[in-house]
């Protein structure tokens, strides 16, 4: 490919001094955000003698702490746990948030209003001062060192609801009212019609939720007693609760432990860019 | 197929009360244009037939039932929206198909209909495209498929030619009409542009804040209006009123002479109405309206030119036939002949009849 001088001119005038100090402001801000991953594979790389070797490019990398780590049945566990619980979570905050949200956006009724700004003042409540009532009810209710005691508090959330109602308010009442003659029941309206106008709401939300509940360390830490209902945060953080810290093998799960966040965001990604919403409108 | 009645149907909103108790009857196969000004109740009225809003008086009867506490569904019309309300995430054959969403044909006799819809409207070979990559004109088409694909007894249509260009709006008025005369369909259609009305309906209805002013074919409402508001909504350019008084079977128009009229019986001040094409450019030596004014604007249209006039203190449009095109600030003669004058009561701004 032969590049022409008019290119050549017009890549000069593109390099202009506030384009420099953003690029290399994205530069820095990118790098304190990536070393950390960067030590973390790493270190995952090195034996336990060359954790405290700083240098980036160990001197000998070795797989042995993957073949360590995926060998030992509890991780594996670990891993299946927080899948089952991010997985389930993220379905659920999904259905019902949606359906909170769409019910608040597009239906009058008396205290509709109420109804949304006791959802929202939730949010205020720090997860900390909500830890004591969620214990105690887990207790009574016999839900301690379970699966559904670690998922309970996150099946439905606040900002959930409030970003779906957000996004729903943006769907035209056109589009409902079409499929309400069309005779398609509440429901189906919902199912069908409003929801695949908010994908980009949905594929966002799937994904804070997903994370969130990935790596979820609090809540899970105090409601699990039993080791093979740990999450793999709380899994990998036990590695160093025990006879000495295993910086190397620590950071092997956690190299682990991105690849399903990295996979589930860029399955979704796409869809938060992409707006489909309008195309059936007025072009 | 359904005849559709309004009977003293009322919509209230808190206080407000949007339409005021009006009657109405639509015959089976008919092709009705509610027509209005913005807030005058028109859509409020198709969306009370639709079912999307609840009747807050009267009956409202389709087929000879009363259907007021009946579901959309369960009133078989369909409905086309102003922003033709296709889904973007479904093809045009599943945006027609899904009008048959809950019918119980089996799935090769929706394939069916969906083809034979996809071929009356033009869209066959577009039946795999999504909405995103059709025109304007070919996304209403869609949003006209899915209501036809269903056989409803009555076709409801909300403005849905708003958001095109005036050219596509003239070919869809037409398509629209044909697929009327082709399908027999009972059609209620609302709009804002009187042309639409006057080139489609078979029977027009007037409405203003709430109420409804006047019911007629296009050709009555143009010829024979019953108040200053039809008068001027029908018809463009809109009618020309100037202020004139009857007095002793006289009729006095300020800057203006008339002659050879017969006048209805009526002493007073009046408004005295006369279209743009009746008021003509030129010298005339018979009955009529008479008047000489000062050219303040002209609109050449190619086989006419319409004349901006200042008449005494009225500014009236009047029609240069032709290609004569008069000079701005030019004075020129302008006159009406017999029977093209509509006279109403100043106060009331009611008809009192032709002159």
């Amino acid at each position: 490919m032969t590049v022409t001088s008019t290119e050549l001119k017009a890549n000069s005038r593109d390099i202009r001094p506030g384009r420099i100090i953003a690029w290399t402001l994205l530069l820095i801000g990118g790098l304190i955000m990536i070393t950390p991953l960067l030590f973390m594979f790493s270190t995952s790389l090195k034996t336990s003698g060359q954790v405290y070797d700083l240098r980036l490019i160990p001197a000998a990398p070795t797989f042995d702490n993957y073949i360590k780590v995926l060998g030992d049945g509890r991780f594996m566990q670990w891993f299946l746990n927080s899948t089952i619980i991010a997985v389930t979570v993220t379905i659920s905050n999904v259905f019902f948030d949606s359906l909170v949200g769409y019910t608040l956006a597009k239906f009058e009724f008396r205290g509709r209003y109420f109804i949304f700004l006791a959802i929202l003042s939730t949010l205020m409540i720090p997860t900390e001062m909500l830890v004591i009532p969620w214990y105690l009810m887990s207790s009574q209710l016999g839900w301690l060192n379970s699966y559904w005691g670690i998922m309970f508090p996150g099946m439905m959330t606040a900002f959930g609801t409030f970003l779906m109602k957000q996004f729903f308010e943006g769907v035209p009442n056109d589009f409902l009212e079409a499929a309400r003659v069309d005779g398609l029941n509440e429901f189906t309206i919902w199912w069908k019609i409003a929801m695949p106008m908010v994908v980009p709401a949905i594929s966002a939300l799937a994904i804070f939720t997903f994370l969130g509940n990935w790596t979820a360390f609090f809540w899970p830490l105090i409601v699990t007693t039993s080791k093979e209902l740990y999450t793999l945060p709380v899994g990998i953080s036990s590695f160093s609760a025990e006879a000495s810290i295993q910086w190397e093998l620590i950071m092997t799960g956690a190299a682990i432990g991105t690849i399903p966040t990295l996979l589930v965001f860029l399955l979704l990604q796409r869809y938060i860019v992409r707006g489909v919403m309008l195309a059936g409108l007025k072009g | 197929m359904a005849k559709i009645e309004l009977q003293k149907l009322v919509k209230e909103y808190g206080k407000t009360r949007a339409v005021h108790g009006i009657d109405l009857t639509i015959e089976d196969g008919e092709f009705v244009v509610f027509v209005g000004p913005s807030g005058c109740g028109k859509s409020t009225t198709l969306r009370m037939i639709a079912g999307l809003e609840d009747i807050s008086g009267g009956n409202l009867l389709i087929g000879g039932e009363v259907v007021n506490q009946r579901e959309p569904k369960q009133r078989n019309i369909a409905m086309v929206f102003q922003n033709y309300a296709i889904y973007p995430h479904m093809t045009v054959g599943q945006n027609i198909g899904f009008g048959l969403y809950t019918s119980k044909l089996s799935k090769a006799e929706k394939q069916k209909r969906i083809e034979e819809t996809g071929k009356i409207l033009g869209l066959e070979k577009l039946l795999d495209r999504r909405p995103a990559a059709l025109s304007g004109g070919q996304r209403q088409r869609v949003a006209i498929g899915r209501a036809m694909v269903r056989d409803p007894a009555a076709f409801l249509f909300d403005e849905p030619l708003s958001n095109l260009d005036a050219q596509l709006r003239a070919q869809m008025r037409l398509e629209i009409k044909n697929l009327h005369r082709r399908l027999g369909t009972t059609i209620v259609y609302v709009t804002h542009d009187q042309v639409e009305a006057m080139t489609m309906a078979d029977k027009i209805v007037v409405m203003r804040d709430g109420n409804i002013l006047q019911v007629g074919t296009p050709t009555d409402l143009y010829e024979n209006p019953v108040d200053v508001f039809t008068a001027r909504f029908i018809g463009s350019p809109s009618m020309n009123m100037v202020e004139g008084t009857i007095a002793g079977g006289d009729l006095s128009i300020e800057g203006a002479g008339a002659s050879g009229l017969g006048l209805p019986t009526h002493d007073g001040k009046v408004l005295v109405g006369v279209r743009p094409h009746d008021l003509v450019v030129g010298e005339f030596g018979g009955a009529g309206l008479s008047a000489s004014g000062t050219v303040e604007a002209v609109e050449p249209l190619g086989s006419e030119t319409l004349v901006h006039l200042a008449l005494g203190k009225a500014q009236v449009i009047a029609t240069a036939p032709g290609r004569v095109v008069p000079q701005i600030g030019s004075t020129v003669s302008v006159h009406a002949g017999t029977g093209s004058l509509y006279l109403f009561d100043a106060v009331s701004e009611k008809a009192l009849g032709r002159a």
